[in-house]
């Protein structure tokens, strides 16, 4: 169903008294559907016993906080950057480093891996995100084969390929989010709507669908249809900066991580938040959020320093995790879901399992 | 900046608003307790394919086993 066109002859007034009443119509709309919280359908779920979750690797070899962290397909390669511009590239199994390439700004805030596995994507603080083709000659200058890919007006918070290596999507602190083909550097699709610095995205599982979530400091998720730029759904619960997004692995959902210390699921088809996974001894933000492969556990990394581990149906914290000795800052659940990677401001990344 | 066109900016940034609610306020949407029976029912299909949630043999999982499996 198409959206109504605006009549020319509308005045300020008239709109602002539209917007509110559609805003008030909206939360009613939402509200008649609430019929029962998430955890109350998931009483007779079997509760979830004890996790034995341990640090098997520690990859050391940063030499200032690291920012962001990316799983190669082959789910043992990693990609992380840190704050004093190196990203690296390591083979997670024998923590060995494969690559590594100094970048020309400081805080480099986004890395992605491209699903070929042969290049890696980067960008912070020089507003832009460019790739770098991966070669098997340990020697050879990866800096030189830079490509620069997106051009923002303010710092790079987050990069993913879409399902190929052509095409890049970021978010930034200028508050947009755009898409971009890697070849030619060209602008596709701009997506406009946050109110402040995009912090964070995901691309749709993709059996779903061409969308996408971002979460932003004007604490809003919202979801994009990739192809008209148009954002389709938008949530405004969380009290703080969303600084992590992530769909659950069916498509239907989306868990967020924010400032304000809780993380929140919001199911794509009910159009709402479903549940809220917070305690109150938990008062530091969460960083970074990521699903188990079913979609039963939530990690999130939390600026206290710990992961706590959430039964996404219940609603209840599993377990924590500790050993990092700073913020942890980014946290992925390998592609095949054997083990998960946190990352850090104390310089190191953990392989948990 | 001519009142004009600050008032003309100010009336574009409102139709733009009005256009997205209006959009949003269209879209379709289902029960939570539908919502919350396919997300619970999502889990419990895959959970014997989750091997955090399972927990594999360290023979199956890379990361159990120790680093090095020299002999000497």
């Amino acid at each position: 169903m198409a959206a109504q066109e605006v009549q020319p002859n509308e005045t300020l007034a008239s709109l602002k008294t539209e917007s509110e009443t559609l805003k008030t119509k909206l939360e009613e709309e939402r509200a008649k559907l609430h019929d029962v919280e998430l955890h109350q359908v998931a009483e007779k779920v079997e509760a979830l016993g004890q996790f034995v979750m341990k640090t098997r690797r520690t990859l050391k070899g940063h030499g200032n906080k690291v920012l962001c962290m990316d799983w190669c397909k082959d789910k043992r390669r990693i990609v992380s950057s840190s704050q004093d511009g190196k990203v690296i590239v390591w083979d997670a199994f024998t923590t060995n480093k494969e690559h590594a390439v100094t970048m020309p700004c400081t805080w480099v805030m986004a890395c992605a891996y491209a699903p070929s596995g042969c290049a890696v994507a980067c960008g912070g603080l020089d507003n832009k995100c460019s790739v770098y083709p991966l070669s098997l000659d340990k020697n050879e200058n990866l800096a030189a084969k830079k490509k620069s890919v997106a051009m923002h007006t303010n710092y790079l918070s987050a990069c993913s390929f879409t399902n190929s290596d052509m095409q890049i999507l970021t978010s930034s602190g200028d508050g947009t989010c755009a898409l971009w083909d890697v070849e030619s550097g060209q602008l596709l699709q701009s997506f406009h709507g946050h109110a402040a610095d995009v912090l964070c995205l995901d691309l749709a599982p993709s059996e779903t669908g061409n969308t996408f979530v971002s979460g932003g400091c004007d604490k809003k998720a919202n979801v994009w249809d990739m192809r008209s730029g148009q954002c389709v759904q938008s949530f405004e619960t969380h009290e703080s900066d969303i600084n992590s997004v992530r769909y659950y692995p069916s498509g239907d959902a989306f868990a967020s991580g924010s400032d304000d210390a809780t993380c929140r699921l919001y199911d794509l088809r009910a159009d709402r938040e479903v549940a809220i996974y917070s305690k109150e001894s938990i008062i530091f933000g969460a960083s970074s959020v990521d699903f188990s492969l079913s979609g039963r556990l939530l990690f999130g990394g939390y600026n206290d320093y710990t992961i706590n581990v959430w039964d996404v149906l219940k609603g209840t914290r599993v377990s924590i995790l500790f050993g990092h000795e700073n913020r942890v800052s980014t946290l992925r659940v390998s592609p095949d879901g054997t083990a998960f990677c946190s990352g850090s401001w104390d310089h190191t990344l953990r392989i948990w399992a | 900046m001519s009142n004009n066109s600050a008032n003309s900016n100010n009336l574009v940034i409102a139709q733009k608003a009005v256009k997205q609610l209006r959009l949003e306020a269209s879209v379709r949407r289902i029960k939570v307790s539908q919502a919350a029976a396919d997300l619970k029912t999502f889990c419990l299909q895959n959970a014997h394919k989750d091997p955090l949630l399972m927990g594999v043999p360290s023979s199956d999982n890379p990361f159990r086993p120790p680093k090095s499996c020299s002999l000497f």
